[in-house]
């Protein structure tokens, strides 16, 4: 096992996969004990990481709330386009923040999305078109320890790495 | 969850690059991993590299395998989006991990536009409101501004085919010598009153039969505003907006009536009889293949006759004559606006002209309509029953070919005919405004 890292302090080399990955496989659990699996695009502030999902797509969010234990990793050399492409999986806590569900994360999220996909700005602006859509929760998820492939092949032993647990 | 695209799960991982295979690790977190794999479509299973992981899978234990795709599209974001996911039991074979699906999820924006997987998961949206307003004791549900609703509410858009045979009828009153402004304001403001709550009134029809709500390919065209469908306007509240739109349409029309001439009784009595009825039983016009001729009268003969009675309170042929063209353009862009909605419509008991005859018989039926209107410009532009600058409105054949081409290409396609039901509204009111000018030429030549 790698060293303990502050809460926040992820690896370089994972947090540049985290800035420009236009997808992660987020997997959380569902009541039956199962994963499940879904491609999101994962956004990181420098000390967490955020997804967000709109009420139409719910159920993931229903899985976290039950439980909070989840996975995400970044695997696609095309969607997270970096030098030296390295493959990584982080493991953590995920809470969903909706207090306001219509604008609340525009403000949280609003400008890392948009950094990623930009058309998100002028679709916003039609919200009106797509109500629902923009009916959105956000996903906080607290890293707790991770896998680091560094020529992105998994069949090849990870460097790992893990972070302090907050009191 | 969203209804899934897989078809046959073996053909649709074929083109992913590599697979991630997740599982519930002892210490009851998830987790997922690339790994390469290979499809054997013969034994049913999916052969995966084993990953090099502190805490691997345990043999016979449920996994999830997902395939993913997305394409960065720069200065956009990404296209090409879909994924498969599928769950089975794990065994290890030869130094390899092998998964044999036993269920599969998923979705290929190829197959299913994100539009129409949106209005398939609006159920599931409504559910999770709900939830969040019984946990917070307080009703969570879709906002949007005041105007915005109203706007999208009573479709406002749409009194182009309103505002369209009410010009014409008071152009060609003025052609005759009669003008008076405030009357043509007035008959503007009653016809558009009575307009807006048909519409409120057909999306509250659609929503009690359940058409709109089966409808999971809405356009800007059709498939109703979508206020009850989103939860962002009550049931009860259409009815109320419909009632109070129909409550001011009859108003100035029974003002106008009182003091412009009876006979614009039976011409506003026939208007509200085929605005109400149109959905509203014992008559329900459009469930019945009537909608057609209700709305072609109603936007046609009825608002063009009408006006130019309230202006110069007397009924002529050639108003009549005038509003014939109007009449069928604008049952065109009914007609054609309920191809996308057919699937919905059939399956709800509304049984439209599109939902009773095929497609060739549709297509033929829109070139026969639009060769009617023009020739019926022609004959009355040429034989003086209109004047002869009518014949502006033929500038507008080009857009009638583009609707049929679109109708001919894009019958099953309900996001690419969207364009042509645009073309279909914009000749319904080029085609109209043209009629109008020709009447405003002759005014001053």
């Amino acid at each position: 096992m790698g060293a303990t890292r502050a809460t926040g302090a992820l690896p370089a080399e994972v947090e540049e996969l985290l800035n420009v990955a236009l997808v992660a496989e987020f997997t959380v659990v569902n009541p039956q004990g199962r994963p499940v699996t879904y491609p999101l695009i994962p956004l990181y502030d420098g000390k967490l990481i955020y997804m967000t999902s709109s009420v139409l797509f719910s159920k993931k969010l229903e899985h976290i709330k039950a439980n909070p234990r989840v996975s995400l990793t970044i695997t696609d050399p095309i969607a997270a386009a970096v030098d030296n492409f390295r493959r990584v999986t982080i493991q953590g806590d995920a809470r969903v923040i909706e207090d306001d569900l219509h604008s609340g994360w525009e403000g949280h999220i609003g400008d890392l999305w948009i950094a990623k996909e930009p058309i998100v700005k002028e679709l916003i602006k039609k919200r009106f078109a797509m109500p629902l859509f923009w009916e959105r929760s956000i996903i906080e998820v607290t890293p707790r320890r991770g896998l680091i492939w560094s020529n992105g092949n998994t069949a090849e032993p990870p460097q790992t790495f893990s972070l302090e647990v907050a009191a | 969850m969203a209804r899934s695209t897989i078809g046959d799960v073996f053909d649709d991982i074929s083109s992913f690059s590599h697979a991630v295979i997740a599982y519930v690790g002892d210490d009851g977190y998830p987790i997922n991993v690339a790994a390469d794999f290979t499809a054997d479509k013969a034994n049913g299973t999916i052969k995966l590299s084993r990953p090099r992981i502190p805490v691997e899978a345990r043999e016979g234990a449920e996994v999830n395998v997902t395939f993913s795709h997305i394409r960065p599209y720069p200065g956009v974001g990404y296209d090409q989006r879909r994924y498969v996911s599928v769950w089975g039991t794990v065994t290890k074979v030869n130094g390899s991990l092998e998964v044999r699906p036993e269920r599969s999820h998923g979705w290929d924006e190829d197959k299913m536009s994100f539009f129409e997987l949106c209005e398939r998961s609006v159920p599931s949206a409504h559910r999770y409101m709900k939830k969040l307003s019984e946990e917070r004791g307080e009703t969570v549900k879709t906002q949007m501004s005041l105007g915005w609703l109203i706007f999208l509410a009573t479709r406002v858009p749409f009194l182009t085919a309103t505002f369209v045979p009410i010009l014409l009828g008071a152009m060609i009153a003025r052609n005759d010598g009669a003008s008076a402004w405030w009357l043509f304001a007035l008959a503007l403001l009653g016809g558009s009153a009575i307009h807006l709550g048909l519409n409120v009134a057909n999306d509250v029809s659609d929503a009690t039969s359940g058409a709109d709500f089966a409808n999971v390919n809405p356009t800007m065209f059709s498939g109703g505003s979508r206020m009850i469908q989103y939860g962002l306007v009550s049931l009860q509240t259409m009815r109320a907006v419909s009632a109070g739109c129909y409550a001011v349409g009859i108003g100035i029309g029974l003002y106008l009536t009182f003091t412009r001439g009876i006979e614009l009784l039976w011409i506003g009595v026939a208007g509200i009889f085929l605005s109400i009825f149109y959905t509203a039983p014992p008559f329900k016009l459009v469930h019945r293949g009537m909608g057609e001729i209700a709305v072609a009268l109603g936007f046609g003969p009825i608002m063009v006759l009408g006006t130019y009675f309230v202006i110069a309170q007397q009924l002529t042929f050639e108003a009549f004559y005038a509003s014939l063209p109007v009449a069928i353009f604008i049952m065109l862009v009914l007609y054609v606006n309920q191809v996308p909605d057919r699937p919905a419509d059939e399956k709800t008991g509304k049984r439209t002209i599109v939902v009773r005859l095929p497609k060739d018989a549709i297509v033929k039926g829109y070139a026969i309509s639009v060769v009617v209107a023009f020739a019926l410009i022609a004959l009355g532009a040429l034989t003086g029953i209109m004047p002869i600058w009518t014949l502006l409105a033929l500038a507008t054949v080009p857009l009638a070919l583009k609707v049929h081409r679109a109708l001919t290409s894009h019958y099953e396609s309900p996001y690419e005919l969207m364009a042509g039901m645009g073309q279909n509204i914009m000749l319904h009111l080029f085609a109209g405004l043209a009629l109008t000018l020709g009447y405003l030429i002759d005014i001053f030549v």
